[in-house]
């Protein structure tokens, strides 16, 4: 690294990180009750994210990404306490009419704790915020809390997440445990210049099985935030998890998300994130294949207008032989839009007979978005079958006017090739009900699109 | 399917033979200004060439190396131990019996003028710094075609010369480009005039004869309105214990509906570092196409562009690496349109033996507001060992809604039925895993032209000898 850099990030700490330490500060006076290995770990991670450079141009995990907009000087890093709405936004957690287990956070406070049934408490299973799962499950906590490291570039904002995180949801499940339900976790962003730090945490036990839906979303179009999540999940030997993110922050909020799971033997992972909102949302998934006989799923789609830029990271490291891992990211644009698309699928010595494969497909509804797509292979057994694709087209003349013959207005049919674009992801998402709140998601952003359009209009 | 050509023999070991060097002009070890004069007097130069390669000289020495994302195998050159400039005499011969005998000899060797007087139109043979041997054709000089090194050409020809030179690649493009702009001595120019095309490929060959010798030729290669021309190109070097550095620059220009073909068939010895920057512009309805076949060096970087600057220009970049033992092949294309309707394709194939790495590198940029561009990439990589290595990073960057661009590319290995169903044909297994890579390959080498399609099938059946068991 050269000088220059370290010289930048010297100065970015003494400025920028100032402000932030004693929001740090304040934080940790917050936290007398909690035991000390938390406190001390949440010390150390603030020390990283401070001794860690920002993302500057000298980084290839930030190539492509606009770097202004990404500075943390507007933002609030104290708690803040008045929730005045929270019965409200109970209310709207509404995605799923059966659960297993549901918790609502609102700026990280606990708005609603759904606990689950007393038969799967009798199996084992835990389902915990994490206030509570830090002394009455301190050893699960210790062996699974961020211990998926950060790899694709934002090691600084995990270290930041973990300094900052006030709670988030704790899912174990033990041996042989299936649970048909889903668990949802609703993460609202209420207040302006919030910062919240959402994280969920997910464990099987061999041949477990479970499903789990997390929301991402605002309290209000308005409010500035920023948001920095984190989902972990640790697939045991025959187990199936299927993970769903809805994403509809306002966009007005810078987002973070950092995914990373792994997969043992014979497991099946699946997770699949739909991604409407944020000004700015950095995405990083790294799917971990370390047992053989695993599959591993990775799934995305996103619908960006205006300004928004969308930056999606990927990795598919296959360590063990026999896996599959398949990845399909789908991203519309509109407007000045900007997506990233960056993935690698990675094979390691020994890893023989891998399955693997990318997909990166976007489709350009204006003049002035821009797509890019970075998909890359780096392959160290002979024994494999691994290919990626990535396609940026535009909706085709002969599609519209078909539509167009059968009187369907123009806006109107882009709309429905776009939805028949999705429809491929949106499919695979087990529960129905969530399946649809993503769809009504997607079709409220073409919405008010229209309604802005008309009052431009008139 | 290609006949096998008896006569066009290929040899592993071929290249590997050297002569004493006796060399009139040697600058010494080392790149610093009195070098670059002692090039410019040697040269007899003029003063404008005298100063861009002093300029360049200060852009390549605050020029980092593109560590960041290159292999860390770069930082094993030591340039202040390369002798930038060796020449016998700096006048290239125009008949074969004036070129020296240690020369002709090694050119005899490798079959340059027996390849020449066969079917060639032109030929340039450059031994270390400097053209030991060109020849055009009668009948093409005729025509107004300019064939000669480009060392010969910045004085008898600076009109267009000056006109083109540097201006497909910049000198600070990157490191090596501005190492090239600093040094560079021999290689070709090519002037085709408007309507000419040029019936038979003009060719050269560059040969490396001395050790610590770092090769840096500057082609330039103009195609007038409506001309067509083929250029190939063969490189050699015996294998020395100590890294050689070929650092070239190649600059197409092809005008309005002009057409260029540029066939490069690499085969240096294993322990040359080969970073070689080639870029074309191409005008409105021109077409570029780039044919690219690395075989041997220690580290090739090498990723042919085209510039798409004219309505409905084509680039192509057809690409075949082979990578053994203690060798890495970083090769890619670049497309940059930059016009309506522009077109692009993009098909690579590389092979890892042993303990070889290929890597595809790729960029394809459309920006906004273009309509009705469109790129096709296809990668195929196929790996031979257990121990073979591949890698792919192409970097895709589209704007407007009326563009589109599809990649795709796939790793794989022989297929273990296909190599038992020919073994109970009575192959051995090397046999059936070669016919098997030059299947592999053999959909692009039947675009090549015949005697390099030939030679490369050779080639692989070479490198794949001993890869099995």
């Amino acid at each position: 690294m050269s000088s220059l850099t370290e010289e930048t990030s010297t100065s970015e700490s003494s400025d920028a990180v100032a402000p932030i330490r004693e929001a740090f500060n304040r934080h940790v006076e917050d936290l007398d009750t909690a035991p000390s290995w938390w406190k001390t770990a949440k010390a150390e991670s603030f020390e990283t994210f401070a001794k860690l450079p920002a993302p500057n141009r000298s980084m290839e995990s930030w190539r492509f990404a606009k770097l202004k907009g990404l500075e943390l000087s507007d933002i609030q890093f104290a708690a803040l306490p008045s929730i005045s709405d929270a019965a409200s936004l109970v209310e709207k957690s509404n995605f799923l009419d059966n659960y297993a287990g549901r918790f609502v956070f609102g700026d990280d406070q606990t708005l609603q704790a759904d606990r689950i049934s007393p038969e799967l408490a009798e199996k084992g299973v835990i389902w915990a915020p994490f206030r509570e799962a830090i002394t009455k499950h301190a050893d699960i906590m210790k062996d699974y809390f961020m211990k998926q490291e950060a790899d694709l570039g934002s090691e600084k904002f995990a270290a930041l997440h973990q300094a900052f995180l006030e709670n988030g949801a704790l899912l174990y499940v033990p041996k042989g445990v299936e649970i048909e339900e889903a668990f949802i976790v609703y993460n609202w962003s209420i207040n302006a210049g919030s910062a919240i730090f959402p994280h969920t945490l997910i464990i099987t036990e061999d041949f477990a099985k479970v499903k789990v839906v997390e929301a991402n979303l605002s309290a209000s179009e308005d409010a500035a935030a920023f948001s920095c999540g984190v989902n972990h999940i640790f697939a045991g030997v025959g187990s199936t998890v299927d993970y769903t993110l809805l994403q509809n922050f306002n966009e007005k909020t810078l987002g973070f998300q950092i995914n990373s799971n792994i997969a043992g033997r014979d497991s099946n992972v699946k997770t699949i994130s739909v991604n409407v909102g944020c000004q700015r949302y950095r995405s990083e998934t790294h799917g971990q294949i370390k047992g053989p006989g695993s599959k591993v799923e990775m799934l995305s789609l996103a619908v960006a207008d205006n300004e928004q830029e969308i930056d999606q990271r990927t990795l598919q490291t296959h360590s063990a032989a026999n896996a599959v891992s398949d990845l399909l990211f789908k991203n519309a644009l509109i407007d000045d839009a900007r997506t990233i698309f960056s993935g690698l699928i990675k094979v390691d010595p020994g890893a023989q007979q891998t399955d693997a494969y990318q997909t990166n497909r976007n489709l350009l509804l204006s003049n002035t978005a821009e797509a890019n797509s970075l998909p890359g292979l780096e392959i160290d057994a002979n024994d494999v079958k691994c290919s990626h694709g990535a396609t940026t087209s535009q909706i085709e003349d002969d599609e519209i006017f078909y539509m167009l013959a059968r009187g369907i207005p123009r806006a109107k049919a882009q709309e429905l090739i776009v939805y028949g674009f999705f429809e491929e992801i949106l499919e695979r998402i087990e529960c129905p009900t969530v399946a649809e709140n993503a769809r009504q998601i997607i079709q409220a952003k073409f919405k008010k699109r229209l309604a802005k359009q008309s009052q431009a209009k008139s | 399917m290609v006949t096998p050509n008896s006569e066009i023999e290929v040899d592993r070991d071929k290249g590997n033979f050297r002569y004493t060097e006796s060399h009139k002009y040697d600058a010494g070890i080392g790149l610093d200004e009195k070098v670059i004069d002692y090039i410019c007097d040697a040269k007899g130069e003029p003063d404008w060439i005298r100063d861009f390669r002093k300029r360049a000289l200060k852009v390549f020495e605050s020029k980092p190396l593109p560590t960041n994302w290159a292999t860390k195998d770069l930082e094993v050159i030591d340039f202040d131990k390369i002798r930038y400039y060796l020449a016998g005499e700096k006048r290239a011969s125009k008949s074969w019996d004036d070129v020296p005998d240690d020369v002709k000899q090694t050119f005899e060797r490798l079959g340059i003028p027996e390849n020449e007087r066969k079917f060639l139109a032109g030929v340039e043979a450059q031994f270390d710094s400097e053209a030991a041997y060109s020849n055009i054709k009668e009948s093409v000089g005729k025509q107004g075609v300019i064939f000669m090194g480009s060392t010969e050409a910045l004085i008898e020809h600076p009109e267009i010369f000056k006109k083109w030179f540097g201006k497909v690649i910049p000198t600070g493009d990157n490191k090596f480009s501005a190492l090239n702009s600093a040094a560079f001595s021999g290689g070709s120019f090519i002037y085709v005039p408007p309507g000419v095309k040029v019936s038979h490929p003009l060719q050269a060959y560059f040969r490396i004869n001395a050790e610590n010798f770092g090769q840096f030729e500057r082609t330039l290669i103009i195609a007038d309105e409506g001309s067509e021309v083929t250029y190939m190109e063969g490189c050699t070097a015996p294998k020395f214990d100590t890294a050689t550095l070929h650092s070239a620059v190649v600059e197409l220009v092809a005008m309005k509906g002009a057409k260029i073909e540029y066939v490069t068939v690499q085969n240096w010895a294993s322990n040359v570092f080969n970073l070689v920057t080639k870029r074309a512009i191409a005008h409105e309805d021109a077409t570029v196409k780039w044919i690219d076949c690395n075989i041997g060096s220690r580290l090739t970087m090498k990723y042919p562009g085209v510039v798409l600057k004219g309505k409905r220009a084509r680039g192509e970049v057809l690409s075949i690496a082979l990578a053994n033992d203690g060798q890495h092949q970083d090769t890619g294309a670049k497309m940059i349109h930059a016009a309506d309707e522009t077109t692009s394709n993009i098909i690579s194939k590389s092979i890892s033996v042993g303990q070889g790495r290929s890597t595809y590198r790729g960029q394809v940029h459309m920006p906004k507001n273009l309509r009705g561009c469109k790129n096709n990439t296809e990668c195929d990589a196929l790996l031979i060992n257990d121990n073979s290595r591949t890698d792919t990073y192409p970097a895709i960057t589209v704007r407007g809604d009326r563009n589109a661009v599809q990649h795709e590319a796939s790793v794989s290995k022989v297929s273990a039925e296909q190599i038992f169903y020919m073994q109970q044909r009575g192959l051995s297994e090397g046999e059936a895993m070669s016919l098997s890579v030059n299947g592999f390959v053999n959909d692009l080498t039947r675009q090549f032209p015949m005697e390099y399609s030939v030679e490369l099938k050779r080639l692989i059946e070479l490198e794949m000898e001993g890869s099995v068991g």
